[in-house]
């Protein structure tokens, strides 16, 4: 069963949203990892790129296809997880940890209001 | 369409496999993970269900004649018990299929098609049967199959299901009484490995199944390392490498194409293919980077889409992204400097040989 952590909002697909201040650290969850598979490749955006809430940022490859990751809020990117250019796995193994993504500087923190939060997000996950 | 189900379906779905669509069935694409099943058979075993593949039984005074009038290879006074690899081809010399043929006997021979060209192939075949004494019989329905995939092959078919097969040679087939039938089992496979495809009544398929996963000595593989696999080892997958639009000489297969033949449906427009070049090529490429190019991506050169991507993957034997593509003839040349389109980037890339990872063959 996939790991859903409380204290993060998650969007419909599957990107969670970890907010410290005004910083958001994005991955994806433990669900998407799963139904993905192994993760072999994670194409991320660059330092000081500008993302927005609901367009896609990048991708997290698994051995068979590739999946879009939708920013779930808009802002600057101030951090790339680095680690995931040479162990993409990291995100198989701790999706919420060591396989973060991207971390941002939140340009309007009222679009945390349109994620879900954990409760929400598991009943998401059990009607998928 | 309702996807059809081999007669190991509820097998799959008990082991907790992924199912997905694939060739008008519902097969397991993964049953743990596509590494673990991928490096299973490159260095233990592994075993397919592969019953989605079709089968056709040709006989009569005129079979051979008629196997050399729709197939590119060669069968001509073969050898009992040999396999041809080959396709069968328009006028145009576009491919209908890639398929084996196994010469059973004198003017009998058993033809393995591709699951989601079962329709269409056995039309095919059916509709050139015409002016010759062959029957053509569709034994599909009848055959369940499977592929035991490795280096470990031998011994578990030899200890797990009791087949003695140490003395076939790849490429060679041999019938085998088991439990009141007659199985047919060949030293083939689609993985670059030694192996041996088993076909029989779908009630042997599944107590063979059931003992094989039971031994332990083999792992439950899925079609997500199947492609792996096949795809390393550049072995052509019909739908990418091979299509109506892509004829044996431009996918490279040259080789099972036999232009000394007098006569087979195809024959001139392969030969012309064959003395005037083609304009469009399958390629191996190598990225630099480790983006993942996938199918149906643009190849681009000197600022211009010159192809697109067949199949890739990030290559999990020598873990570096790669792919086939079909390019501009111009651009074939090994070395040659390409780039692909990835989503919103491009990925420098140069032209290699389209395999990736070396075969071990048991010859």
């Amino acid at each position: 069963m996939a790991k859903i952590e409380p204290g993060l909002y998650y969007s419909e697909s599957h990107e969670y949203v970890r907010v410290e201040g005004n910083i958001g650290i994005i991955g994806i969850s433990d669900y998407a990892q799963h139904a993905l598979g192994n993760v072999v490749y994670v194409d991320m955006p660059e330092t000081d790129d500008e993302i927005t809430a609901g367009e896609d940022f990048g991708a997290v490859e698994s051995v068979k296809a590739a999946s879009d990751l939708i920013a779930p809020v808009s802002g600057t990117v101030v951090e790339v997880n680095e680690a995931l250019e040479d162990q993409p796995e990291l995100i198989n193994q701790d999706a919420y940890g060591e396989g973060w993504i991207i971390k941002v500087e939140l340009s309007d923190k009222s679009e945390l209001d349109a994620l879900m939060d954990g409760a929400a997000y598991e009943e998401h996950c059990n009607n998928e | 369409m309702e996807e059809k189900k081999t007669c190991l379906y509820d097998k799959h779905v008990a082991l907790g496999a992924l199912m997905s669509p694939f060739g008008g069935f519902i097969m397991p694409i993964q049953y743990s993970s596509i590494f673990e099943e991928h490096y299973a058979v490159r260095v233990h075993c592994g075993v397919f269900d592969v019953s989605h593949m079709g089968e056709v039984r040709v006989c009569g005074a005129d079979a051979e004649r008629y196997v050399n009038h729709i197939f590119t290879n060669d069968v001509t006074d073969a050898p009992q018990f040999k396999i041809f690899y080959g396709m069968m081809c328009y006028p145009n010399g576009g491919t209908v299929d890639d398929l084996l043929v196994y010469k059973m006997g004198e003017n009998d021979f058993f033809i393995v098609i591709n699951a989601a060209n079962i329709d269409k192939d056995v039309e095919w075949m059916m509709q050139n049967a015409d002016g010759f004494d062959v029957k053509v019989e569709h034994q599909s329905d009848y055959y369940g199959q499977l592929a035991v995939q490795g280096p470990e092959a031998e011994s578990v078919v030899r200890d797990v299901l009791g087949l003695e097969c140490g003395e076939l040679v790849f490429y060679t087939v041999k019938t085998i009484e088991k439990d009141g039938e007659t199985l047919i089992v060949s030293r083939t496979g689609y993985t670059g490995e030694d192996g041996f495809e088993i076909y029989g009544s779908h009630e042997y398929i599944r107590s063979a199944w059931d003992k094989l996963i039971a031994s332990g000595e083999c792992k439950p593989c899925g079609l997500g390392c199947r492609d792996t696999l096949r795809f390393e080892v550049g072995l052509p997958l019909y739908g990418d490498e091979l299509s109506a639009d892509i004829t044996p000489i431009m996918a490279g297969l040259g080789m099972f194409v036999k232009l000394d033949k007098p006569e087979f449906i195809g024959r001139e427009a392969l030969a012309r293919q064959k003395s005037e070049g083609v304009d469009k090529k399958l390629v191996g490429i190598e990225l630099k980077d480790k983006a993942i190019p996938r199918h149906g991506y643009a190849v681009i050169a000197d600022g211009v889409t010159i192809g697109e991507v067949t199949t890739g993957y990030h290559c999990l034997s020598v873990d570096k992204s790669v792919c086939m593509a079909l390019i501009d003839a111009k651009y074939a040349k090994l070395g040659t400097e390409v780039e692909i389109q990835i989503r919103k980037k491009t990925f420098p890339g140069t032209v290699v040989k389209k395999k990736f990872y070396e075969k071990h063959y048991k010859k």
